[in-house]
């Protein structure tokens, strides 16, 4: 560690090491029955094999199917518990399609399937299983977190912290300190600045201060924040849910809304946030900094935020209240027995904008197996299409209202083979800025607390979910 | 068990500045390469650095037992057992919830500890700290998930504190309340009303049940009421965990009308991630089952999307299924025509299932089903036909009206279908219903004739069975055909085709044999079948706890714990009743009146109180909780600002004693801490001097230059021992004043303190302090008065400010500290208008006892039940001078605050007492031999005080 980045990574080898050994006991066992003067014939004593703890064990396996990363937290469960996994994996085709819960003669398998890799743990007893995926999602987020993205590469490069990270959030199989916020207190999160200096110096990334925020009744913050300027963004998204048939009909709609919030605030700020309309949410989810009581009295949303990017709130706007729907799509796909092709013609144009501009407008078509070409002409934006995962898509970009945006063209078919029962349906991708399309609005924002004066800012967007057209 | 966490144990300690904590680092990583064979060396390493180092930072504290606790050595459980103790007791709720998950740990590695261990967990329930009710109820489930009786007293608290307890910890507790809840109040749903969600439509049916409840009364337990309504806000968690906990709980115990609340908030978890969906969907289709109204407004919610994972699609599509009735099936079945469509030919195919259900469950649609599944035979693809004539075939068969025409338009198809299990089912269809096509079936025998050989099994058998069939109803046209057949199925190379050949051989053709049987060919053969019922996978999931992973396989998980079902009568309320102490109300005061101390927690806590002050009393007990953990978050806040001054003090409790010289000491400690492991412990304590070398060795080696200066973790806590040792030895008699501030340092001002064994005004656990304050300077100071303290949780009563002390006059003034039964230093800061004096108090373990007065025979019945773990005693040889009673009396009560316990026996000496803030007992008694020796016997629960209150006892007794 004085010395090389390469010393520092031996060095986490031999506390692996060490680590393996403490948590393997059963070499040491044996030496201690004889040096404690009992008898070896023992049979295997039931400690040994009693194991209670939440997860027992975490591999990541990556979409090629290889186990790059493993951390048991009590004893080593061999890697060949994965087989059934794999088994799994074969049988579902679409790694989306294997099941999160799996069944094995002494193990329950709980994977999740994140950014192209698998977060499989391994479980002994009765717990519910979504305690165990909502923390292996919480892994995930947190990698994400730390490292701007979660995928093979940057976890391999981040090796030491990744183990770092895992040790601290789980102890003895059950979740200890999950909150963002404290973990970087504990573990910094890497720099291209920190890693050089630490290479030279022999630092290491541990945290040099004790993490205060475990202790106190508001975890999420750290305390002794100190900003040169103190900001507050709020972005507010919604995301439109919803499926259009054939006809053009709305057959659901809803709306998912989420307030992210990126608050840089020195000291201990405590925010009121009140909305306009607050009557128009339905279903709300808060961060825990939230206080509920505020809610469900006065419906305006009171609380400490932790330091820098977090999730404030989500909320649901569902189909009893009228959405409204930002475009309208005109399709026509026929295939055609005869000559083994196929026509397609699609036009979308704007339907309840609320004055704005529809940006970044894509759609996205999963063909038959049978189409193998498409010979296209856009008026406006460009198509491709991806023969091996049959993936049509048209990136229109700005919807233009005077000039409505066209694709039509032919499709080749396969010859010989039967025409698809089913027209593909689109999936529509779009953004409007400045818009929040259930209508809310977000009326003002205060700050208790603290003396100085900060600067606020509130966005919306409006984004298409899971917006489906059937044809 | 990371490095990272072995690292921020050691490096804090120190204090250090970068590069300290370099060296720090190195040392460590020599340790573990060197030492990485021998485990159990770093074992006991980190062993006595839990014990002999009390360190005043938590987060130590806390890491030392994490990583002793992760020390999965059996020979060490007991001092694991100690070390949970001691934590259990910490003021520190983090270290609290550090004990709770040892708990676990322990527990695991021998289960045998689990009395001593169950004690504990008692303990820790009582604990008001949010931090530790989630890790405890932990505990709880995995080491005595049936010792209920435990919970009845931490009820209410649990469900007050449930809000604030961190989320993982409010997944634990509510499934644990749900358990707690089945076994002690009465069910809420009353007979009757698990019907009254299908018969809602009809008003005569809601009215008569209205009566019926008129007749018999139910009323809630309040209790039972807390839990529902104290879980309700946590259905807006953000976690999913939590809020499918609320939902199984809310299942499992509320009034039937009342369960539908948690629907939204399930539907919301919809949006989540994919295997999210896959849980929630698993129980909302369980749910769906009993009660339809529960999701039927929500019912777009669960319409497919062609981007959805096929389990996903497949569960959505029973939900749906589930939830069909009259009015909706019309939209439904529109859903179902779209997805009979789709690419995804297994959804395709449990598409077609869930319209034969639905056609089953709803007679009105019956027809439009069959219809619809008629069209779908002539679908290009072949899964989806074969799917179809499965499901027709079910359906004819609860329907066996005229169908003769879609028999017909499947007997034509029959040639185009090569799926086994759907030529199976034609050719049994064409059998059952024989005579309503007489001129089809005996074609279809004919064409199966000439392809027998190369069916499949299931088909060569259904193919027997119709030859049968058609064998008796039309035997003129078919005789030849039928021998034909069972001619090769004789010959087949399944032995089951032979069976069934033979066997139907046997049945239908009379010969001289078989007469017996074959006369009841026909009643046997044609038989009307009942109809197969179309169940929901789900049907029987319900015997499964809703969110559990026994429900989600649909088999029994290890581990899994059935929910018990409702007592007939409900147990004694009254074992939840707690009493009110009055303490926790002077406890809630302060917390206010701090709160205009600290302007952030006044904000935050402030606006809650406004709320909560218009809440009904029974809140009282959270809001303590609430106000403790309050001023802990603000006194955690002062902490770092107290780094510096620590620093400063533990500079002046080093000592420059040779190092030999101090750890010689150890073992004895160690005989007299547990003093019942002494086999082991011999063994342990020569691993520890062989550590103590290696330790010597590194710190020499590496750092000479520095060990003056750099006071490592190890020194200064050994030093710790020494101080409490030296104050007590140097003094005699019962008030003995101590330094607090030397007027040098103090500029002038100078303070001294003793403790005047008194009980203490301000609040019964705190031990009396009076302060002598001096004022040597030749001005008057003004404002003296108590500033920060430290450690955070600390609980002292300050004195009233002194306006004003002239030069040369001095002050008494009294202080109330609680020390928790440590002899951890209290320190705080002593404040003129000017200046600040970091000052600390650090008791005497005999002043952190109050005498109790007891008979000789209650003394003795206490000491048998104090046995064990509990006793520590040691040999010990006293000063002639102390031969007498009186001499020995005079000798104990100078050392520790304990009242004499009157003696029949004349070589026997007793006293008793209790520790201040626990009320724990400590009996002391010794035992006089000849030769000036005599067996000095401790016993109490608070072991370490025991082997402290020895040391101090041994010597005050041996010196003259």
């Amino acid at each position: 560690m004085n010395h090389s980045q390469g010393f520092l990574k031996d060095i986490q080898i031999s506390c692996l090491v060490v680590g393996w050994l403490l948590s393997n006991t059963a070499s040491i066992i044996l030496s201690f029955r004889v040096w404690g003067g009992q008898s070896m014939t023992d049979s295997a004593p039931s400690w040994f094999f009693y194991s209670a703890e939440m997860i027992h064990s975490l591999f990541l396996i990556n979409h090629l199917g290889d186990i790059f990363l493993e951390k048991h937290w009590k004893s080593v469960i061999s890697r060949s518990v994965c087989d059934y996994f794999f088994e799994a994996r074969e049988k579902a085709v679409d790694p989306e399609n294997v099941p999160p819960v799996l069944q094995t003669p002494h193990h329950y398998l709980i994977s999740i399937y994140r950014g192209k890799l698998f977060f499989l743990s391994v479980i002994q007893t009765e717990v519910p299983p979504l305690f165990v995926i909502e923390f292996l999602h919480r892994v995930a987020d947190t990698f994400q977190d730390y490292f701007g993205e979660c995928s093979e590469s940057v976890i391999s490069d981040n090796l030491v912290i990744v183990y770092e990270l895992l040790e601290e959030m789980l102890d003895n199989g059950f979740p200890l300190a999950t909150e963002s916020n404290v973990l970087k207190e504990m573990i910094r999160p890497p720099n291209i600045l920190r890693s050089v200096v630490n290479t030279l110096t022999g630092g290491s990334n541990v945290g040099e201060t004790l993490p205060q925020g475990q202790l106190s009744n508001i975890p999420w913050r750290r305390a002794g924040v100190k900003y040169a300027n103190n900001e507050a963004y709020f972005d507010v998204t919604e995301e439109i849910d919803a499926i259009v048939d054939k006809s053009g009909t709305t057959v659901s709609a809803e709306i998912q809304g989420v307030i992210e919030a990126c608050v840089k605030l020195s000291g201990m700020p405590d925010l009121t946030m009140s909305f306009m309309n607050p009557r128009l949410l339905d279903d709300v989810s808060f961060h825990p900094c939230v206080r509920f009581r505020r809610w469900e009295s006065e419906r305006v949303l009171s609380f400490i935020p932790p330091d820098g990017n977090f999730t404030l709130m989500t909320y649901h706007i569902s189909s009893q209240n009228l959405v409204a729907i930002p475009v309208y799509v005109k399709q026509s796909i026929n295939f055609f027995e005869a000559g083994s092709c196929g026509r397609l013609d699609i036009t979308i144009g704007p339907k309840q904008t609320m004055g704005k501009t529809v940006e970044d407008l894509k759609v996205t078509i999963h063909m038959p197996k049978a189409v193998l070409n498409a010979n296209l002409t856009a008026t406006q934006g460009n198509y491709t299409y991806d023969c091996t995962t049959k993936m049509l898509v048209w990136d229109i970009g700005k919807l233009n209202p005077q000039k409505l945006p066209n694709l039509r063209g032919s499709l080749s078919m396969q010859t010989g083979v039967p025409n698809p029962e089913e027209n593909p349906s689109l999936n529509i991708d779009l953004k409007i800025q400045q818009l929040a399309i259930s209508g809310l609005k977000v009326s003002r924002l205060d700050m208790y607390g603290e003396k100085y004066k900060p600067f606020k800012g509130v966005k919306y967007v409006t984004k298409a979910g899971k917006f489906q057209v059937r044809t | 068990m990371s490095a990272a966490m072995v690292c921020r144990g050691y490096i804090p300690a120190d204090e250090c500045v970068d590069d300290q904590r370099m060296i720090n680092v190195s040392l460590l990583t020599a340790f573990l390469l060197v030492l990485g064979g021998t485990v159990f060396v770093v074992a006991h390493c980190l062993t006595d650095n839990l014990f002999l180092c009390q360190d005043p930072n938590q987060f130590i504290r806390a890491s030392a037992l994490r990583v002793l606790s992760s020390i999965r050595v059996p020979i060490i459980v007991p001092i694991m057992m100690l070390a949970i103790k001691e934590a259990a007791a910490d003021l520190s709720p983090y270290v609290r919830k550090t004990s709770a998950h040892a708990i676990q740990k322990l527990y695991s590695l021998d289960p045998d500890q689990k009395e001593q261990l169950i004690e504990v967990i008692e303990k820790l329930l009582k604990d008001k700290s949010t931090l530790v009710a989630g890790s405890v109820v932990m505990a709880f489930e995995e080491v005595c998930p049936d010792r209920i009786d435990l919970i009845h007293k931490n009820y209410r608290k649990l469900c007050n504190l449930l809000v604030d307890v961190e989320e993982w910890g409010q997944v634990v507790i509510i499934s644990m309340l749900t358990r707690y809840a089945r076994t002690q109040f009465t069910s809420p749903w009353m007979e009757g009303a698990e019907f009254d969600e299908n018969k809602a439509f009809y008003d005569s049916d809601s009215e008569e049940k209205k009566d019926q409840t008129e007749a018999k009364p139910y009323v809630m337990d309040p209790d039972h009421r807390l839990l529902l309504r104290n879980t309700k806000p946590l259905l807006q968690s953000r976690n999913t965990a939590v809020v499918m906990a609320v939902a199984q709980l809310y299942w499992h115990l509320a009034p039937k009308h009342e369960v539908s609340i948690v629907t939204k908030s399930l539907v919301r978890l919809l949006r989540s991630h994919r295997e999210v969906q896959y849980i929630v969907l698993q129980n909302i289709a369980t749910m769906s089952i009993q009660r339809k109204g529960m999701f039927e407004p929500f019912i777009k919610s669960f319409y497919v999307r062609s981007t959805d994972a096929t389990h996903i699609k497949t569960l959505k599509l029973e939900i749906l299924t589930n939830l069909a009735n009259e009015a909706n099936i019309s939209t439904i079945l529109r859903e179902f025509q779209t997805y009979v469509k789709s690419q995804d030919k297994a959804f395709a195919a449990a598409t077609i299932q869930a319209i034969g259900r639905c056609a089953t469950n709803i007679s009105e649609v019956t027809d439009t089903c069959l219809n619809g599944l008629v069209l779908l035979l002539s679908n290009r693809d072949e899964a989806v036909v074969a799917e179809s004539i499965v499901v027709i075939k079910k359906l004819l068969q609860t329907q066996p009206t005229q169908h003769g025409d879609i028999i017909k338009h499947m007997a034509k198809l029959f040639d185009n279908v090569t799926v086994p299990m759907a030529r199976a089912s034609i050719l049994w269809l064409m059998g059952e219903y024989c005579e309503k096509v007489p001129k089809i079936a005996p074609d279809v025998l004919r064409k199966m004739a000439k392809t027998f050989t190369a069916e499949e099994d299931i088909v060569k058998l259904q193919t027997v069975n119709l030859a049968a069939k058609l064998y008796l109803t039309n035997s003129k046209q078919t005789k030849l055909l039928t021998q034909y057949i069972l001619n090769l199925g004789k010959y087949d190379q399944n032995y089951d085709i032979r069976d069934r050949t033979r066997f139907i051989r046997q049945l239908i053709v009379p010969n001289e044999k078989s007469g017996a049987l074959s006369k009841y060919a026909r009643r046997i053969l044609l038989a009307p079948k009942p109809a197969p019922v179309l169940e929901s996978a789900f049907k029987d999931r319900d015997r499964y706890q809703l969110g559990t992973l026994s429900h989600s396989l649909n088999l029994k998980a290890t581990g899994y714990q059935e929910l018990p079902d409702w007592p007939a009568v409900a147990p004694d309320q009254s074992v939840r009743n707690v009493e009110i102490v009055e303490p926790q109300r002077i406890k809630a005061d302060l917390f206010w009146v701090s709160n205009v101390h600290c302007p952030c927690v006044c904000t935050e806590s402030g606006s809650e109180s406004e709320e909560e002050s218009s809440e009904d009393s029974e809140k009282t007990s959270s809001d303590s909780g609430k106000s403790s953990s309050g001023s802990e978050k603000s006194s955690s806040e002062s902490e770092s600002d107290q780094k510096k001054k620590k620093k400063t003090k533990k500079a002046q409790q080093k000592k420059n004693k040779p190092a030999a010289d101090r750890y010689a000491e150890i073992p004895a400690v160690c005989h007299t801490g547990f003093g019942s492991f002494l086999p082991k412990l011999e063994f342990i304590t020569i691993m520890i001097s062989f550590f103590y070398d290696f330790f010597f060795f590194c710190q020499h080696c590496l750092f000479p230059q520095n060990d003056s200066k750099n006071p490592t973790f190890r020194t200064s806590g050994i030093s710790l021992f020494h101080m409490s040792f030296q104050v007590t030895t140097s003094s005699f008699g019962p008030l003995k004043t101590y330094e607090l501030l030397h007027h040098m340092t103090g500029k002038g001002l100078s303070a001294k303190y003793h403790f005047p064994r008194q009980p203490c005004l301000y609040q019964p656990s705190m031990v009396a302090v009076q302060v002598i304050l001096t004022n040597s300077s030749d001005h008057a100071l003004e404002e003296i008065h108590i500033g920060d303290q430290s450690p955070a949780s600390l609980n002292i009563h300050c004195f009233n400010t002194i306006e004003r002390l002239e030069p040369g006059a001095s002050v008494t003034v009294s202080m109330g500290i609680d020390f928790s039964d440590s002899t951890q230093a209290a320190n705080f800061q002593l404040c003129t208008k000017e200046d600040q004096f970091s000052v600390s108090i650090q008791p005497a373990v005999g002043e952190l006892l109050m005498p109790s007065t007891m008979t000789e025979q209650d003394f003795c019945k206490e000491q048998g039940k104090l046995q064990g773990m509990n006793e520590t005693s040691a040999t010990i040889t006293m000063a002639t001078a102390n031969a007498s009673r009186q001499a020995i009396n005079k000798q104990v009560l100078s050392v520790a605050n304990v009242g004499e316990v009157p003696s029949s026996q004349n070589n026997f000496s007793r006293f008793g007492g209790r520790t201040v803030s626990s009320r724990a007992l400590v009996l002391l008694s010794l035992e006089l031999s000849e030769s000036s020796g005599a067996l000095l016997t401790i016993n109490t629960e608070k072991s370490v005080m025991a082997s402290m209150l020895l040391r101090d006892l041994k010597q005050a007794l041996a010196q003259a």
